[in-house]
């Protein structure tokens, strides 16, 4: 239950007063007002395309609003750029990570502080170092964010906005590549600051955590505010009412299933790392059976992309013997070559590796599903249109058409697409990492359903994902992945959440084996 | 070969390598904040013949590189204004400024072409020059010489050392990120452009008042697009650059001195020597493209618009 705001009752640290942004063919925010006390933490909830990132960027003057007026501290200002929002003393972790990826760390955090901020610090690596170590947000200040997984890169966007001391923070979905532990950690900052008074502005899609953690909520459907609620006295379940509407839908719990058939199968696999900074997977074991779902914990960046590129076929480096797809050796194929006998996967990039951003959806869904609509080499447009057109309307994602591009689309309904495409091609085997990564509560259920209705027909499907909720709601077994260990696997009836968290943190890495290894070494220094 | 003549071919590789030094300076800085500029050449064509202008019309040839750098950076303007404001496409840009400066340039000289004057003197270091062999390689040389080592330190320490170059590295890797807190990166671009569009001034004032003191025609012979050369080649690294285009200097310079000991091969096939040397370094640094992605600015020729927000 959060604490009572009335001691810090003064004047609203943010008033909103009627925003409205239109943008060609979309109403993005309709006459949307909101009021933000100091220290309050107020959750922004809604669906993909409900307004909440146009509101947060018109905010923090990325955007600027067609119609209505923003009141810092009871004055009214105009936020016309970034830089005038972070003088005010707002700060904004991104949903889609704004950091530069040829600089390291502490580069990104410094070049986001004024002179006067980086005089009074002094030390900035030492600064970052005591702060990681305060609040449980491992990052190394040295190394080059492009080594950095996803969770890691999250983290240090986190550690930006701290390093400045912000009086309004912003966050985007800050919780969706953290374990449960990060998480509580994340929540203890937050509590912190809200004591100092610093405002925060939350968007979440985890329910329980807006209950948890905010003192107030507002909610958006197609740009209007319908409705203000506080968390603490809602369900997880009456807030996604009033989101998604009346025809609610809830992820109810599903029945777990025990597998059939051996699948595929990883045979002893080991491999070193190409990138500094990777992970070297060690002797894994794994077999998935049909009509099962096998869910792999972790924290991000210990061994799941160079687990996936392996599978996927992605990696060059052929391991011939150890992996095996209903019996046949596939170690020594290419990825195209895989999906030939029945593997598909949903890589954790959407724009780049899943989708070609400049390319239309129907272009998209070609780029791995050419069975049908191609013949004689030519491309038949319509009957892929057509296609497009059915995946679009069938995961509901939102979009202008089928000839929208990749890149126009939020992410929720990027991987919608991708998720359906991929489906759709009945595979023997699914990979897929982090499904349901910034997808709204609707589109995820959509996204959960179609997984187990794959399973229910007999496909084996790996799921990687740093949400340990979803891989308890979906998964038949689990197993987690440390440091490039992967851990027993379990039935999920058998298993708790803190077992998972646990392993996560390598408990279950026997003590003769060094828990953080000498992985950086093995890659080459940048 | 005796060490005289291995110190006369330092000391010409050096005087060949400046013009290059120069424009690859300016263009590394312009390419590290994201844009590809192509017209070096014209730029650097029209710094030469403006350059040269005001120098015979004044008699003076340090009004005559003011002049140069004026003219450049105005050539580049007209560039940052299309590619900037108007988002017109880097590269068709760059190669239609490279047309109207070799064009525009030729127009404008045609009045003093075959005229010479009297260019910059050497200046000899105290002390300094004195030193064998060193002394008469590095420091026997006319002041836009020494000009050239100040901008290659002052560049190297800009990008490495400070903020300012933090912040151009920042703009030409993800300008929408840059954006996001709080970097101008438009007005970053601007600056990065015309110092680009003045340092090839310079290095065109160099070609018309030092190294051949008289304007002709398309004097410069491609040295801008070799520029271009050289920073890919540098993989976008100031130490790289200086240590490029003396290389170059040498590698231009070895068909004459090859010549001249007696070597009976085509002149043309040894005056092919530096665009070799550019096409294999290119090939051994593009092998490894781990280095390649950590150097190269990664939204290099792409254009930004701030309104579409990534």
């Amino acid at each position: 239950m959060p604490d009572s705001l009335e001691k810090h009752i003064s004047i609203a640290r943010l008033e909103l007063a009627n925003i409205t942004k239109q943008y060609p063919g979309c109403l993005a925010n309709d006459k949307v007002s909101l009021t933000l006390l100091p220290g309050e933490i107020h959750a922004l909830l809604g669906e993909n395309g409900a307004g909440k990132s146009t509101l947060v960027k018109t905010i923090y003057g990325v955007v600027a609003p067609d119609k209505g007026d923003i009141l810092w501290n009871g004055k009214e200002v105009s936020i016309k750029s970034p830089s005038i929002a972070r003088d005010l003393g707002i700060g904004m972790v991104f949903q889609h990570f704004s950091l530069f990826e040829t600089l390291t760390v502490s580069q990104n955090i410094e070049l986001c502080l004024s002179k006067l901020q980086l005089k009074n610090i002094g030390d900035l690596a030492q600064r970052i170092s005591k702060l990681s170590a305060d609040y449980g947000l491992d990052v190394d200040p040295h190394r080059y964010v492009h080594s950095l997984s996803i969770g890691e890169r999250q983290r240090v966007e986190i550690m930006r906005c701290l390093v400045q001391s912000v009086k309004l923070l912003i966050l985007d979905e800050p919780t969706s590549v953290l374990t449960p532990q990060e998480v509580s950690g994340l929540f203890g900052v937050l509590r912190t600051l809200s004591e100092q008074g610093c405002s925060i502005l939350f968007i979440s899609h985890k329910l329980h955590e807006v209950t948890e953690i905010c003192h107030k909520a507002t909610i958006l459907r197609g740009g209007k505010v319908v409705d203000t609620c506080v968390p603490s006295e809602e369900t997880p379940a009456t807030i996604a009412k009033m989101m998604v509407g009346d025809l609610a839908e809830q992820d109810a719990g599903y029945s777990k299933q025990e597998g059939g058939h051996i699948v595929f199968n990883i045979h002893d696999l080991s491999l070193t790392t190409k990138q500094p900074f990777g992970t070297a997977l060690k002797n894994i074991n794994l077999s998935l059976k049909a009509g099962e779902i096998l869910g792999i914990a972790g924290v991000a960046g210990n061994g799941q992309d160079e687990l996936m590129a392996i599978i996927s076929g992605e990696e060059e480096r052929h391991v011939k013997a150890s992996l095996e797809l209903n019996g046949t050796p596939i170690g020594h194929l290419n990825a195209g070559e895989r999906r030939k006998l029945g593997m598909a996967y949903v890589p954790e990039e959407r724009l780049g590796r899943g989708a070609v951003p400049d390319m239309s959806l129907t272009e998209n869904t070609l780029l791995t599903h050419s069975e049908g609509f191609v013949k004689n080499g030519l491309v038949q447009w319509n009957v892929l249109k057509d296609y497009a057109n059915t995946l679009i309307d069938k995961y509901k994602v939102k979009c202008h058409g089928e000839f929208s591009e990749a890149k126009s689309l939020s992410g929720g309904n990027l991987q919608k697409f991708i998720m359906g495409r991929e489906i759709g091609q009945n595979p023997k085997l699914l990979i897929c990492a982090h499904p349901t990564w910034g997808v709204d509560v609707g589109a995820a259920l959509a996204i959960h359903q179609a997984l187990l209705e794959l399973r229910n027909q007999g496909a084996a499907i790996l799921l990687v994902s740093e949400d340990i909720d979803e891989l308890f709601l979906l998964a038949d077994r689990m197993a987690a992945v440390c440091d490039g260990y992967l851990s027993p696997l379990v039935k999920t009836e058998q298993t708790n959440i803190d077992q998972i968290g646990q392993w996560m943190a390598g408990t279950f890495i026997n003590n003769t084996a060094p828990i953080n290894s000498d992985t950086v070494e093995q890659g080459t220094k940048a | 070969m005796d060490a005289d003549l291995i110190v006369q071919i330092l000391f010409a590789a050096i005087k060949t390598g400046t013009p290059l030094l120069f424009i690859a300076l300016g263009e590394v800085i312009c390419e590290k904040s994201g844009i590809l500029n192509l017209g070096q050449e014209g730029m650097m064509l029209m710094g030469a013949v403006v350059g040269f202008l005001a120098a015979y019309g004044t008699g003076n040839a340090g009004l005559g590189v003011i002049a140069a750098m004026a003219m450049g950076a105005i050539m580049s303007l007209i560039f940052a204004v299309l590619v900037l404001q108007l988002g017109a496409n880097q590269v068709a840009t760059g190669l239609a400024l490279t047309i109207f400066g070799t064009g525009l340039s030729a127009f404008v000289g045609s009045g003093v072409v075959g005229q010479t004057i009297q260019g910059f003197q050497p200046v000899m270091i105290p002390l300094l020059s004195d030193i064998p062999l060193i002394g008469r390689i590095l420091f026997s040389h006319d002041i836009l010489v020494y000009l050239s080592f100040v901008m290659a330190f002052i560049l190297f320490f800009v990008i490495n050392k400070t903020r300012m170059g933090l912040t151009l590295k920042a703009v030409g890797e993800n300008p929408h990120a840059a954006n996001a807190i709080g970097i101008k990166v438009l007005r970053v671009r601007y600056l990065a452009i015309m110092f680009g569009g003045a340092m090839a001034g310079i290095s065109g004032a160099y070609m018309s008042l030092v190294y051949t003191p008289m304007w002709v025609e398309n004097m410069t012979a491609g040295r801008g697009w070799i520029a271009l050369a050289l920073v890919v080649f540098a993989s976008w690294r100031v130490g790289r650059i200086v240590i490029g285009a003396y290389l170059f200097g040498v590698a231009s310079i070895m068909h004459l001195v090859l010549q001249g000991m007696g070597w009976s091969i085509s002149p043309n096939l040894l005056a092919m020597l530096p665009y070799v040397a550019t096409v294999i370094v290119m090939v051994i640094i593009s092998a490894d493209h781990f280095k390649e992605k950590l150097l190269a600015p990664r939204s290099l020729g792409k254009t930004f618009d701030p309104r579409e927000m990534a």
